[in-house]
């Protein structure tokens, strides 16, 4: 059976599109069979970051439909052979989404990947309620600000409440929390909320930080995952959310400011 | 596109019968006249409009049989559910009236009434119409966060061993301990017991009340704030003190 992984946050802009096609990208590198399914339909972005948008001849609508078959629908990225893309519906909206026709989709795609990772719109309707309802874990991507945290806060409130999980009394989805666009320079500063804080509101398990970084925007525009930019930072912290994900022990990196440790090196203040 | 359902489903997984026990609000009419509870219904529900919400309800004619006031069980139905309450249960209801709910599917009650064995101790001498009835007391123990946007009303304590998000809302017809930091709403004795209390491990709270009477995070002291307190009501007024 393959584990389904919901990348999801609640609030959009935080890196949700960026962090599923970076780990689908470092699952897929290892060696395991993954697909990465765009839950957002009519604003369908995962195609670009994944950079295979003028490939698209079907999409998930399609398959969910009977119109087309997950085969033809299926897009084999260009840069690893085991890692396939299931590309959003542009033209529809989340309405064309149902509940039996992600089981169905979801339960053939088990048959033959190790994992689904499904990249969840923003907000907390149909689609992102799809999105994370058969996951066996969260990754949730939380920006260091408050309505960030707040909101991913209500999300873990759906998922623990409204997943089939947690319909069915089964084991709850297992919870995994992604910092983002995390800054130390300004969280020193304090303009930014640190790791404490964010801990202290949503106590869950870190899977990484991901430190703000210009590699992601150059990623996005030339349509490759950034994990596959080894030589960066953001590149780097993707790697080793994939390798703690998989049970590998790695310490925690980009937590403290590379000035802040100069000072201390020097003994300022 | 087939799909082998015997693979993907383990057998126990599609369906189970369980026995479960609820807690739904029981409203007990000591009067058949439909405009008078329709009055004081609003009034009920507009003290706390999002706990009655789409509620389930049993409405109790125990009262009404007893004083062979007679009620139209179709109409008071409509009544209820015009309030966006829904019915759910009849009980204490005679032959007729069991009938009348059995024809537009509302299930019968059969176990004795417990407001009919709760002896009228009520001091007011004015006639109290509608009344709610604690069904249970025992305690609700919350080992999981509850997170913003989660709802939890319980008829009697709340106790919580994890944390209260801002953004979510605890309450309790008793007392409501959170053995953690509580960021949320959380309201004791909402139906009106003054003597309920609230303790917590550090208080952060957007909202604090005990039976109607509340304090917003504004009004805290600082002197209080993320500290471990119990608050209290003493002649309407709410206090906060540092637990030692």
């Amino acid at each position: 059976m393959a584990r389904i992984i919901v990348v999801t946050s609640g609030k959009g802009g935080v890196g949700k599109t960026t962090t599923s096609a970076a780990i689908a990208m470092g699952l897929a590198k290892r060696g395991h069979k993954t697909v990465v399914i765009d839950f957002d339909v009519g604003l369908r972005n995962l195609d670009l970051i994944m950079g295979c948008e003028r490939r698209v001849v079907y999409d998930f609508i399609n398959v969910i439909n009977g119109e087309a078959n997950l085969n033809q629908a299926l897009i084999r990225d260009k840069h690893c052979n085991s890692l396939f893309i299931l590309p959003a519906s542009q033209t529809r909206d989340k309405d064309a989404l149902t509940l039996e026709g992600v089981e169905k989709v979801l339960e053939e795609l088990s048959k033959d990947f190790k994992y689904i990772v499904c990249d969840s719109p923003a907000g907390i309707e149909k689609g992102a309620h799809l999105a994370m309802y058969f996951a066996d874990d969260a990754f949730v991507v939380t920006n260091p600000e408050v309505s960030s945290v707040r909101d991913s806060d209500r999300m873990l409130g759906i998922m623990a409440s409204k997943s089939r999980r947690a319909e069915l009394g089964m084991e709850p989805i297992k919870e995994y929390l992604l910092l983002t666009r995390y800054d130390p320079d300004r969280v020193e500063a304090g303009e930014m909320l640190s790791l404490e804080d964010v801990q202290e509101i949503l106590s869950l398990h870190l899977l990484g930080i991901i430190p703000e970084s210009k590699a992601v925007l150059n990623a996005s525009n030339s349509g490759t995952p950034v994990i596959l930019d080894e030589k960066s930072d953001a590149g780097q912290a993707y790697a080793d959310v994939v390798a703690r994900y998989l049970g590998e022990k790695r310490p925690h990196r980009f937590i403290d400011s590379k000035k802040g440790f100069l000072r201390k090196l020097f003994g300022g203040k | 596109m087939s799909i082998d359902t015997e693979k993907t489903y383990e057998i126990q997984s599609v369906l189970e019968i369980k026995s479960s026990t609820f807690f739904v609000p029981v409203l007990v009419l000591y009067t058949n006249d439909l405009v008078v509870i329709e009055q004081r219904l609003l009034q009920k529900i507009s003290q706390a409009p999002d706990f009655f919400r789409n509620s389930p309800i049993v409405f109790d004619l125990h009262e009404l049989n007893h004083n062979n006031d007679e009620i139209d069980v179709v109409k008071l139905v409509e009544l209820i559910r015009k309030m966006g309450l829904f019915p759910i249960g009849i009980r204490g209801g005679n032959e007729f009236q069991n009938e009348q709910a059995n024809s537009i599917f509302i299930p019968i009650d059969n176990t004795q009434s417990i407001a009919a064995e709760i002896p009228k101790t009520s001091v007011s001498t004015s006639q109290t119409i509608v009344k709610e009835v604690v069904v249970n007391n025992a305690a609700t123990l919350i080992t999981q966060p509850v997170r913003s946007g989660q709802r939890i009303y319980v008829s009697g304590d709340l106790i919580i061993l994890a944390q209260v998000s801002a953004g979510a809302e605890i309450m309790a017809e008793g007392n409501i301990h959170v053995y953690n930091t509580l960021r949320g709403r959380a309201l004791a004795g909402v139906q009106g017991n003054t003597n309920a209390r609230i303790f917590c491990f550090d208080l952060q709270a957007e909202l604090i009340s005990i039976a109607g009477d509340y304090k917003t995070s504004e009004d805290l002291k600082e002197t209080v704030e993320k500290k471990p307190v119990q608050i209290y009501l003493q002649n309407h007024a709410l206090i906060i003190k540092e637990l030692v």
